[in-house]
């Protein structure tokens, strides 16, 4: 089918732990090991105690794949091994190519129950942008990144859309089994799991579920050796269970706490926090603040309103951030008056006590008498006229540090 | 001249009394804008007032008994997320030509049906997640700062809000006005993109360049560079915000997120480079841009009129006129 590129670009919304996609892949009819979360050695123990199959399965618990790599993942041929082998892992700082050189620090395990494995399989549901449905992706190479064999071997990937409105048919299955050269027997248990995997998309609003590998055990049988979801931050409203599934473990402290005020903020390794009305313009800040030569702290976008309450807490997060040394607020006023939003900067910098250089460039509606304000105030601030000079201001000021 | 909207545009506001609705639909009348109805169901048969226009307009129950009533032909959506796909498809159903959806937040499932449901359809979709559509001094149909902008001949088309209006801004303050400003939304499915919108601004005789602000994430603008490198000869200035955006990480927009190395401003931003278009990597020089790409263009101009015969654009003069009051 030629070359085509794969797109997961909603892939990291909102995600889960592997347990909990199991969970949700269980009540939807998808095989998975027996198995269960726990949070100590002991539980580990006794959980797989309550297993029937001889060789149990350790797997770390973070939001972050490559984990087997990464020394998350242990086979335990005998029960007893167990306790050790999770106490090896809790705690531990795990460090893949998908957490950042920091590491995750491991707090929870899954324990399962080996499986026969005859062939793995990668299988992925999505939603496909360009053609508005949901793209089903297979390949025979099971374990291995999908973009990995996107890149070597596009021809080893198979891929189906399933147009939303008539839903999954079951040829959509027949189609991925044939590719992937099923026997006769696996074709119908495999366009049913097509089948329920979809349903739990569409019910779930999910972006992605994937299970790399997908196995075809020994017994002729599927199962999901592993699971990963992502669901859309714009469903959860309707999702009460995945809603249950947040662990603030895996969250920057920081941007937990904008979350809580409704501030949208993602923390980066720079040293000048900007913020900024509107998330285009906050990406295009943290641009102009790196053609100025500094380094972005964090992209923050205080939404339209930016009023004094909203300008506090955002200052009082940049500033929690050690390495931020230089505050740039680039605000472009339109229907929020400049001179209102000045107002605001005003008393939430009073308040804050800002420790570092600060910069602030305002235009749009009303954007002289917000500068005047600006100016006239006693606060030891500077201002700019446009988001370049602003953005060189600021990173005079900090002394061009973060190089 | 301008594309989709102008003075003949008669507005329905879906979502009048709300909140936000009720205030927009106020400025967009100040503005000039024709709204003629509004549709909130339960309230049908009362009447609206706006504070700051001080205009009153009808309340209907559904948008079909609005069109009919007043010939509505655009609805502009301030409906809350989760009633957004349901409002979409009504003004489809009702026929309503163009249909600017401004909220924020839709489920991506709900928006793929919609844009299945629309597919068959006589409408088209802006946004959703946008600040809407505006043609300088004949129509204001969306929630942008209104006096930014200047009657004129550069089309602007952006997934973005607050810098759409940065860009308009810089465009305005280098003298330039524009023909119709579009905002085409941050989500990842959306009615009309960034293609469309070109095509229309190419075909638009009021139109003379293009002002294209993109973002990461998706390769939208991967495929309007295939689309301007064949079909677009106006000149075109982009700028694409996200250099600096980690990978895997959403920047704010629910479309704006960088996975799997694909999406990224750089491959953006040779794709667009590649098809001729003028892209600069500052956002704070997308006016300074088009006008020196402009005058560099009136300047090709003047040489092929002296050695040549004459070849006029007859966008340049115009332009001229506007820089020089």
């Amino acid at each position: 089918m030629g070359s085509f590129q794969l797109q997961r670009q909603e892939a990291d919304a909102v995600n889960v732990h592997e347990f909990q996609a199991k969970q949700l892949f269980g009540k939807f009819g998808v095989p998975v090991p027996r198995g269960r979360d726990v949070w100590t050695p002991a539980e580990a123990e006794d959980a797989a105690k309550e297993l029937s199959s001889p060789v149990t399965v350790v797997k770390a618990q973070i939001h972050a794949g490559g984990r087997g790599k990464a020394g998350g993942v242990k086979i335990a041929r005998d029960k007893s091994q167990v306790s050790t082998l999770a106490g090896e892992i809790l705690g531990k700082r795990l460090v893949t190519p998908q957490t950042g050189a920091a590491g995750k620090e491991v707090k929870r395990l899954l324990i399962e129950e080996g499986v026969n494995i005859a062939h793995e399989f990668y299988l992925s549901l999505l939603v496909d942008r360009g053609t508005a449905s949901i793209a089903v992706v297979a390949s025979r190479e099971g374990g291995m990144e999908i973009e990995e064999v996107a890149a070597k071997h596009p021809e080893k990937i198979i891929k189906v859309l399933i147009d939303p409105v008539t839903g999954y048919q079951p040829f959509h299955g027949r189609k991925l089994a044939f590719g992937l050269g099923l026997s006769k027997e696996t074709i119908g248990p495999f366009a049913k799991l097509i089948g329920n995997l979809y349903r739990l998309l569409m019910e779930k609003d999910a972006s992605l579920v994937e299970i790399n590998p997908l196995v075809l055990t020994a017994e002729g049988g599927f199962i999901a050796l592993d699971g990963k979801m992502s669901f859309d931050d714009n469903g959860l409203f309707r999702h009460e269970d995945v809603r249950g599934f947040r662990d603030l473990d895996e969250e920057d402290p920081l941007e937990v706490r904008a979350s809580e005020h409704n501030l949208n903020y993602v923390k980066l390794d720079g040293t000048i926090g900007c913020m900024v009305n509107g998330a285009g313009l906050a990406m295009a800040t943290m641009d102009v603040i790196k053609l100025a030569g500094g380094e972005p702290a964090n992209f923050l976008d205080v939404g339209g309103g930016a009023s004094k309450e909203t300008v506090k807490e955002a200052f009082q997060i940049l500033l929690a951030d050690p390495n931020v040394k230089g505050v740039f607020v680039n605000i472009f006023g339109g229907i929020v008056r400049c001179d209102r939003i000045a107002g605001g900067i005003i008393e939430a910098a009073k308040e804050v006590n800002v420790s570092v250089p600060l910069v602030v460039r305002l235009d749009g509606t009303n954007a002289e008498e917000g500068k005047k304000m600006l100016a006239e105030s006693s606060l030891n601030l500077e201002v700019a006229d446009t988001m370049w000079e602003g953005a060189k201001k600021v990173v005079g000021l900090a002394g061009r540090a973060g190089r | 001249m301008s594309v989709l909207v102008g003075r003949n545009s008669r507005v329905v506001v879906q979502g009048l009394t709300g909140k936000e609705g009720s205030f927009h639909a106020d400025q967009c009348l100040a503005y000039g804008t024709n709204v003629v109805g509004g549709v909130t169901p339960g309230k049908g048969g009362t009447t609206w007032k706006g504070e700051a226009s001080g205009k009153e307009v009808p309340v209907f129950d559904t948008v079909a008994q609005a069109v009919a009533a007043t010939g509505a032909n655009v609805s502009l959506i301030f409906v809350p997320p989760a009633f957004a796909a349901d409002a979409v498809l009504e003004a489809a159903d009702a026929k309503v030509p163009l249909i600017v959806a401004i909220t924020e937040g839709i489920p991506v499932l709900d928006m793929m049906r919609v844009k299945k449901g629309l597919a068959g359809s006589e409408s088209r979709l802006i946004g959703p997640n946008c600040p809407g559509i505006i043609t300088p001094g004949e129509a204001k149909i969306g929630i942008m700062p209104g006096f930014i902008h200047k009657k004129g001949r550069v089309g602007i088309v952006s997934r973005s809000g607050t810098l759409t209006y940065e860009a308009v801004w810089q465009v305005t303050k280098q003298g330039l006005g524009q023909s119709t400003c579009i905002g085409i939304g941050g989500d990842p499915l959306n009615g009309t993109n960034f293609i469309d919108v070109l095509d229309l601004f190419q075909k638009d005789p009021g139109t003379d360049a293009i002002v294209m602000i993109g973002e990461i994430g998706g390769d939208a603008e991967e495929r309007a560079a295939d689309f301007i490198r064949e079909n677009v000869t106006k000149p075109v200035v982009a700028f694409i915000a996200g250099v600096t955006a980690p990978p895997g990480r959403r920047m704010g927009h629910a479309g704006a997120i960088i996975s799997g190395g694909q999406g990224t401003a750089a491959s953006k931003m040779a794709a667009l480079r590649k098809a001729g278009v003028a892209v600069t990597d500052n956002p704070a020089l997308i006016g300074e841009t088009l006008a020196g790409l402009l005058s560099k263009a009136e300047d090709d101009d003047e040489e092929e009129k002296e050695e040549v015969v004459v070849v006029v654009q007859p966008c340049s003069a115009v332009i001229a006129e506007e820089r020089c009051p």
